[in-house]
């Protein structure tokens, strides 16, 4: 059962981790599709 | 004799009569100078296929414009109507100061199909096939009951599993069924769960569901490709599984067929997974960066080129797809793969809980009854049992 439990932990870690490296990597939609004169926040 | 003759002649002399009328004459548009008439409006309200090209087409010549002292000469070829018909076909040259993708384009009209389908047959079919998988899997339990270890309990476990290996299992299943779970909340909270929990609940489940399908799915990415690596070896197709499957498994008779490691129903899961798992992933990419990956034109072209589409009574299929269209091709095709896949996996998850009597402990503990092992994967067990027997043996006990 621990393996079991390890990957589902491991399911949390890498969905917050791919979370945070994708809000960096500039492919959000305000990245994409507006400049640094627009604020959408 | 006769009859007959006269009755085939008649016949080839009305097919080529019937042809005519299946494509219609053009449409004679001269009251209108050549735009639509009250017929063509009329037809596409009906929801008719139509020729559009005489309006698709209709958008000026800025080769043959006037020249720009000349009368109209600065509008370059194109009236304002004509205008207008290329921005609603999309052919219009547009530049945009808007950096996105899809800026340009100002009118598409695959949405409107999109969303009659996503609405209608797509959540009805899907639907239906998940309930009916659920209710054929409680039926089977009710005529079949549990499968259970024929022999007597041995009490000794062989290790079926190393814990990598059901790491990698509970990966992918625990982001499956999160997926699987989100996936379905965003796909059918708008027509079930709106009307039970209203706009504010809904709104907060449907965000959050959002979050955890577009990141969990990296998870399930990760885990699919450690799967096909740690067990592709132990899935390819070898003579073994033909007996199996003509005998179903052993699933109605008394005893099962011999199987290696994973027997052929087994295998039929693990190339679904990783098949239908891959092109849910690839088209899970393309609606996760939204317009950079698009894979439907080039795959129809390919499709009509290969005579497939035509082979399959859909035609020529378009090779020139809106950004948006792509999207929203990606969502269709992206559900349905994942509504068989969950269906497939309903099964899987059955079998492998309630519906085997120690067949979780493979994947619970990686450690199963060696009674069990020898009813359903004998030949593994032997593989097991030669590979113990000739394991180097270790220093002899002092006498």
């Amino acid at each position: 059962m621990k393996a079991m439990l390890t990957a589902f932990v491991a399911v949390a870690v890498i969905a917050v981790g791919a979370n945070v490296i994708l809000d960096n990597v500039g492919y959000s939609s305000q990245d994409r599709s507006s400049g640094n004169a627009v604020r959408l926040d | 004799m006769r009859a007959l003759l006269c009755l085939f002649t008649c016949l080839m002399l009305a097919l080529p009569v019937h042809a005519q009328e299946a494509l219609s004459p053009a449409s004679d548009r001269s009251a209108t100078g050549g735009a639509q008439t009250l017929e063509d409006i009329l037809a596409r309200q009906r929801g008719e296929e139509i020729d559009d090209s005489f309006r698709r087409s209709a958008v000026g010549d800025p080769d043959g414009a006037a020249g720009m002292a000349e009368q109209l000469g600065t509008l370059g070829g194109a009236s304002d109507p004509e205008l207008w018909r290329a921005l609603r076909y999309n052919s219009a040259d547009i530049t945009s100061s808007s950096r996105g993708p899809a800026a340009t384009v100002l009118v598409q009209d695959g949405g409107m199909r999109w969303l009659q389908f996503r609405d209608g047959p797509l959540i009805t079919y899907g639907g239906y096939l998940l309930l009916g998988t659920i209710a054929l899997l409680a039926l089977f339990l009710l005529i079949r009951g549990r499968v259970r270890i024929d022999g007597e309990k041995t009490g000794r476990t062989i290790e079926r599993f190393k814990s990598v290996e059901r790491f990698g299992h509970w990966l992918l299943a625990g982001s499956f069924i999160l997926l699987g779970i989100t996936g379905l909340i965003s796909l059918m909270g708008r027509k079930f769960l709106i009307p039970v929990f209203g706009h504010e609940s809904f709104a907060f489940v449907a965000t959050w569901s959002k979050w955890v399908h577009n990141n969990v799915s990296w998870a399930f990415m990760i885990a699919l490709v450690m799967i096909f690596v740690m067990w592709v070896i132990h899935n390819l197709p070898d003579r073994t599984d033909l007996n199996w499957l003509a005998k179903g498994g052993g699933i109605f008779t008394k005893g099962h067929p011999p199987a290696k490691k994973f027997n052929a129903g087994q295998k039929l899961i693990f190339w679904s997974v990783i098949l239908l798992g891959t092109s849910i992933s690839v088209s899970g990419l393309a609606l996760l960066f939204p317009f950079e990956i698009n894979l439907f034109a080039a795959t129809f072209a390919k499709l009509n080129s290969l005579g497939i589409s035509g082979a399959l009574g859909l035609g020529e299929l378009p090779t020139v797809l809106a950004p948006h269209e792509e999207m929203q091709l990606s969502q269709l095709w992206h559900a349905i793969v994942s509504f068989v896949l969950m269906a497939i996996i309903l099964a899987h998850i059955y079998i492998g809980s309630v519906g085997m009597e120690g067949a979780f402990d493979a994947m619970g503990s990686g450690e199963v009854e060696e009674q069990w092992a020898r009813e359903h994967h004998s030949l593994w067990v032997e593989e097991v049992k030669a590979r113990e027997g000739n394991a180097p043996q270790g220093a002899t006990p002092a006498e």
